[in-house]
């Protein structure tokens, strides 16, 4: 197999694009599809302080290497989840890669910060523990966000990931979710803006980008997601791209140029401080706010018992910074 | 040939002389979700490998929380 651009002997296979790759080619083909999503939808200027979701996994490590060699100003953010060795292994690769590139890692400790673990919260509360570990994550991304003073969170997800997402809430038929799902949100009302920079490029190629860059990245899957929703979508789309190479590209990224637009409503959420910590939310307390007390044994507030706004949030397990953000965005 | 697959980590034994693709198929792998590793370089699916190879067959899909 040869590569497209000089003919040379190919490394990665994209299907979808009928083309492969040799190193030096497919990484400028990478950098250049980072850049065109930066670009598209208005992602970040260049003097932006970015604040980046880092896990240790090949996403965000590949978006990290990629935004630094673009010249921006990009800080991690590693959140200690107490997954046992599979978050120390994490943190290790997160450390070794600032080490690396000679940049910033903040890190939040769940247990440490905030009084829970994840193991613990899968136990306790009432989400499930992707559901909570997710509500946990855009939580503390937009309060380190804020404190911090930086201008916009970037996260690794890509277009497996969007796709996989833009497939439940489609089967779901959940149009308030297909409406707000896009690759950058501007800040609104306390909510930082969010941007997702590597959407146009599959899982194989962040996984070849960090291969073929030598950044060393936890390849194990997290002990706790087996039987995960998302991942049984992903496994679908997988199924139809075997046959059908492009057609994850084509239900996304056709999404974004001529769906998105169809599923806008006037609906707009009006945002208060959370009682608690101040931030936005619906009602009088965030979902973090009460998914914790709950994890916790703790009560919110002093009133006897919750209002019927506070049981509607609860009912919509999935209202977090991020989705109320970008409800209230639209 | 030695195969290496991870999520959980284990070894396998197939025959060689023939392209990856077709190890791929054998192992019921769709060719998409993994990146194949040989002496430290990513091969793509119509390469040919030998009996005295090693291949490290190594999942690109994640999930969970993002």
């Amino acid at each position: 197999m040869r590569c497209r651009s000089c003919r040379g002997s190919a490394v990665i296979e994209i299907r979808r694009h009928h083309a492969a790759f040799c190193t030096e080619h497919f990484l400028t083909m990478f950098r250049t599809q980072v850049e065109k999503a930066i670009r598209r939808h208005r992602m970040l200027a260049p003097d932006d302080r970015i604040l980046l979701a880092v896990s240790g996994g090949k996403d965000s490590l590949a978006l990290w290497d990629v935004l630094l060699d673009l010249d921006y100003d990009v800080t991690g953010l590693y959140l200690g989840l107490g997954i046992a060795d599979y978050s120390d292994r994490s943190h290790d690769v997160a450390r070794a890669f600032a080490d690396r590139r000679d940049v910033r890692l903040l890190t939040v400790d769940l247990e440490r910060d905030h009084g829970y673990d994840i193991p613990t919260a899968g136990k306790r509360g009432s989400r499930s523990t992707c559901a909570v570990c997710g509500l946990s994550k855009r939580y503390v991304f937009n309060d380190a966000a804020l404190e911090g003073g930086f201008d916009v969170v970037a996260t690794g997800h890509n277009l497996d990931d969007e796709a996989a997402t833009l497939l439940g809430n489609t089967l779901r038929w959940q149009t308030d979710a297909i409406a707000r799902q896009s690759p950058a949100l501007p800040a609104h009302d306390g909510l930082v803006k969010k941007v997702k920079p590597l959407h146009r490029l599959s899982e194989l190629e962040t996984a070849a980008y960090a291969f073929l860059r030598g950044i060393d990245y936890v390849v194990e899957e997290c002990p706790l997601v087996a039987g995960n929703t998302q991942l049984r979508y992903k496994e679908a789309m997988n199924a139809i791209e075997q046959t059908s190479p492009g057609t994850k590209a084509q239900f996304f990224l056709g999404y974004l140029d001529r769906a998105m637009p169809l599923f806008r409503s006037e609906d707009r959420a009006e945002l208060r401080a959370c009682e608690e910590c101040g931030q936005p939310t619906m009602g009088r307390f965030c979902a973090f706010c009460r998914a914790r007390a709950q994890i916790l044994g703790e009560r919110l507030g002093t009133d006897p018992e919750p209002s019927d706004r506070e049981v509607a949030g609860e009912l919509a397990d999935e209202v977090l910074p991020a989705e109320i953000y970008d409800r209230a965005v639209r | 040939m030695k195969v290496r697959l991870r999520n959980p980590d284990r070894e396998v034994e197939v025959r060689g002389g023939r392209p990856v693709g077709s190890v791929l198929d054998e192992l019921g792998i769709v060719v998409d979700t993994v990146l194949v590793i040989r002496a430290g370089e990513l091969i793509t699916r119509e390469m040919p490998v030998r009996d005295e190879d090693e291949l490290e067959i190594r999942p690109v899909i994640s999930g969970g929380a993002r």
